[in-house]
């Protein structure tokens, strides 16, 4: 129960600082990534004021053993720089700048109710589901000898 | 540079820093939306109400800010039907390929000190910057 409470305050918590920071506006994250332009440096300030926050607050020598509400820290464990990674960041990077929406803004943008956020949002579902679709490659020492 | 806000910008990332960092401390996990959003269509016994809670508090908020908030508020999402979808589907793919997006990478991955989410964060950073300029610049012309 307690778990449920903290979700849902983390995700007010976050939404109220992308609402604060003008993230939730596309054009202003679009004048960020247009170097070429009138170019606005806020999007830099918001990942340095999290990472202010996540860099110290994650360390896991000021960690908790375990997190306070929970068994364990639940932490990517893929260390390998593969072609998932690559290619599904340089894809997310084309549609993120073709709108100017990433996943917590288009879902923040809610708030607005506008319905080019409900048509992003869809096709945001649907490119999630179709990438279930990608087999994982079996890791190479797995691999038997042809 | 005069669209630049520094303050509410320093401000807004403080408050995404805390969240994440709340999320991580007290519940172990990571504030990456779209691992979040995705975990939703592989749904596990006891771990779908906090992924929907936590979407849920994300639109909250930023409600919440609307009413708040100084005026003038308003987003500005121009792009047309086509570019939406393609956008949208571009966005879902990728980042569930690669494992991350803007927040789970980009926030608490280089949080991390993972090298898996610093090259990310770098790729889709370059990525964008690129799309942008194609379109603005080379076909907007």
């Amino acid at each position: 129960m307690m778990r449920l409470v903290v979700a849902l305050s983390a995700g007010v918590i976050f939404g109220l600082g992308l609402g604060v920071s003008q993230m939730v506006d596309p054009a202003k994250v679009l004048g960020f990534l247009d170097l070429a332009g009138s170019w606005d440096p806020s999007l830099a300030l918001v990942m340095g004021g999290a990472l202010a926050v996540t860099l110290v607050a994650f360390r896991k020598r000021l960690r908790p053993e375990r997190p306070v509400l929970a068994g364990r820290f639940e932490l990517p464990t893929a260390t390998a720089l593969d072609a998932r990674l690559l290619l599904g960041s340089a894809l997310f990077g084309v549609g993120w700048g073709l709108v100017g929406l990433c996943p917590g803004p288009a879902v923040a943008g809610l708030a607005y109710g506008l319905p080019a956020t409900m048509v992003f949002l869809a096709a945001m579902v649907a490119g999630m589901a179709l990438a279930r679709l990608i087999p994982k490659l079996p890791k190479p020492a797995a691999r038997k000898p042809a | 540079m005069e669209n630049f806000t520094p303050v509410s910008a320093l401000i807004g990332g403080l408050l995404i820093g805390a969240a994440a960092s709340m999320l991580l401390l007290l519940n172990g996990r990571i504030a990456g939306i779209s691992g979040i959003a995705g975990g939703l269509l592989s749904p596990a016994r006891g771990d779908v109400a906090w992924r929907l809670l936590f979407l849920a508090g994300l639109a909250l908020g930023a409600a919440l800010w609307r009413l708040v908030g100084p005026e003038p508020q308003a987003i500005a999402l121009t792009g047309s039907l086509p570019t939406l979808i393609a956008g949208g589907l571009l966005v879902g793919f990728g980042t569930r390929l690669g494992g991350g997006c803007t927040s789970g990478h980009g926030v608490c991955g280089i949080a991390r000190l993972s090298k898996r989410s610093i090259t990310a964060t770098a790729v889709f950073m370059a990525s964008a910057f690129v799309t942008v300029f194609v379109v603005r610049h080379v076909f907007g012309g």
